[in-house]
């Protein structure tokens, strides 16, 4: 199971990277891909959207159910990525490289929900 | 404590991803469902189903039997002919959907019956039935066959598949129309499916079951599990017991009037549940089973409320078609709803309209809809 060890991750199984600009970029884990089986629908959110940490702003919907993919940090929508919606077998063929969405952060960088590779990682070894 | 079938060793092996399935751990997918069900649509697939209960019916009443049990007319069909029909109780509710072969030439006193139960309800149907049989006082004798192992093979590809891989079972197997049977040398094979393409049902000892499902793959079949034989049936507009059928609906109300024989022409035939059903013919049943195609973005879903002008009704089955491209369901749906007409489905996003169509999406690989 791939965990890229330079992303942050949230125990809901998003990604993210950290751009030099300051924006974070948002996807789903390999794990929540292999959970979720063949994806079908990608519904990314509103570009100028402001979001709080742990609200619902995209859904991935597979074979057997749809998900929520929530913000995992306070912040307005910068940018989604089209290809994600247009081919959302894309995820599950390479979850680190099809991000979802970019967002800018707003307010202070304390960022509570964000937990680091090795502690992912852990995480998901328990749920095998 | 899951059940297991003969193959499970060989599913892990294979890379499968296991699920609990009505008590048994078996095969969801070997890597993508969608990928297993293109296969199945143009090529092969193979398909472990032995958690379904393979059960002799024999005796000098087996045939009087099954004509009380079954909603069609197991005399009408001939040696090696297989009936798919419904099993009701005396409110005329579904207790199962399954199909039963007549075998070999016997006839009267000497027939001999298979049934296939589906895995949720073989240990209800088979007191449903020792409990009718004792009822009756008919002289029947009902064994069921665990140590068997069910494997299906389907796709447009299944007879070469078969040929290469067992020309044994194919020599038995190729000559055989639909919806017939032969058994031969310790094995069954059946021209039936839950695919809705061309395609055998075999049959054999546990212990030949993994050979078996190894020559097929190796012969060009691919490994398919329950999450494509889900979407496969779906598209075929093949109703899943337990979700399209239950107690408490009947054949009329599910798309299944077709297996409700009531001949004018022949002896009376007391089958359960036959006078419910006659009530409800007369009055005509107040829901019916049809198909719905999404017209917009999202999945349909099993128990997703659908509004129409007519009143509300629900989806008993629904996904996303890899045929298709596009979401399918089956709804159970008031009686006055047509073919043709626009409804709205509660969708998690909220109302999206759907086309109601025939609940028949795709036919050897070829859409319907």
């Amino acid at each position: 199971m791939k965990v890229p060890p330079e992303l942050k991750y949230t125990d809901s199984h998003e990604w993210v990277r950290w751009e030099g600009d300051g924006s974070a970029t948002v996807g789903i884990t390999d794990f929540a891909q292999e959970s979720l089986g063949d994806l079908v629908f990608v519904e990314l959110p509103q570009v100028g959207r402001a979001v709080k940490a742990g609200e619902a702003c995209a859904v991935v919907e597979s074979v057997k159910a749809a998900s929520d993919v929530y913000a995992p940090i306070d912040g307005e929508v910068l940018a989604v990525n089209p290809a994600a919606a247009e081919k959302p077998e894309s995820i599950n063929a390479d979850a680190f490289g099809t991000w979802l969405f970019r967002l800018r952060p707003i307010g202070p960088a304390d960022h509570k929900r964000l937990i680091d590779a090795g502690q992912y990682a852990s995480s998901i070894a328990e749920h095998k | 404590m899951l059940k297991r079938t003969v193959l499970y060793d060989t599913h892990v092996a294979a890379g499968a991803r296991m699920v609990d399935f009505g008590g048994w751990e078996m095969p969801l997918h070997y890597g993508s469902q969608i990928e297993e069900h293109h296969a199945v649509r143009r090529s092969a697939g193979v398909f472990d189903v032995s958690h379904m209960r393979v059960a002799e019916i024999e005796g000098s009443d087996a045939s009087a039997f099954l004509r009380r049990l079954l909603t069609a007319d197991i005399d009408r069909r001939t040696a090696g002919q297989a009936m798919y029909s419904c099993m009701l109780n005396e409110s005329g509710g579904v207790l199962d959907d399954l199909i039963v072969y007549r075998r070999g030439d016997e006839s009267g006193v000497g027939a001999r019956f298979r049934a296939i139960l589906n895995a949720a309800t073989a240990d209800r149907d088979l007191q449903w039935m020792a409990t009718l049989a004792a009822g009756d006082s008919l002289a029947v004798d009902i064994r069921p066959q665990p140590q068997l192992a069910i494997l299906a093979l389907q796709g447009p590809q299944a007879p070469a598949v078969l040929e290469r891989a067992q020309p044994g079972l194919a020599a038995h197997g190729l000559p055989l129309a639909s919806f017939r049977a032969a058994f031969t040398n310790g094995a069954f094979v059946a021209r039936t499916g839950y695919t809705g393409e061309d395609g055998f049902e075999i049959v054999v000892p546990g212990e030949r079951a993994s050979a078996l499902w190894q020559s097929l793959r190796d012969a060009g079949a691919a490994a398919c599990g329950l999450g494509a034989r889900d979407t496969l049936r779906l598209e075929a507009g093949l109703a899943l017991y337990g979700q399209d059928i239950d107690e408490s609906v009947t054949p009329l109300e599910s798309g299944l009037a077709r297996t409700v024989e009531l001949d004018a022409d022949r002896p009376y035939r007391p089958f359960v549940g036959r006078g419910a059903i006659e009530r409800q013919r007369s009055q005509g049943p107040r829901r019916q089973l049809l198909g719905l195609k999404l017209l917009g973005k999202g999945v349909l879903r099993a128990h997703q409320d659908v509004r129409t002008p007519h009143g509300d009704g629900q989806v008993t089955s629904g996904g996303f078609s890899p045929t298709l491209q596009v979401s399918i369901a089956l709804a159970r749906l008031p009686a006055a709803v047509a073919v043709g007409d626009t409804v709205t489905a509660e969708l998690r996003s909220g109302g999206v309209q759907a086309l109601v169509v025939k609940p028949r999406f795709v036919r050897n690989g070829k859409p319907l809809i």
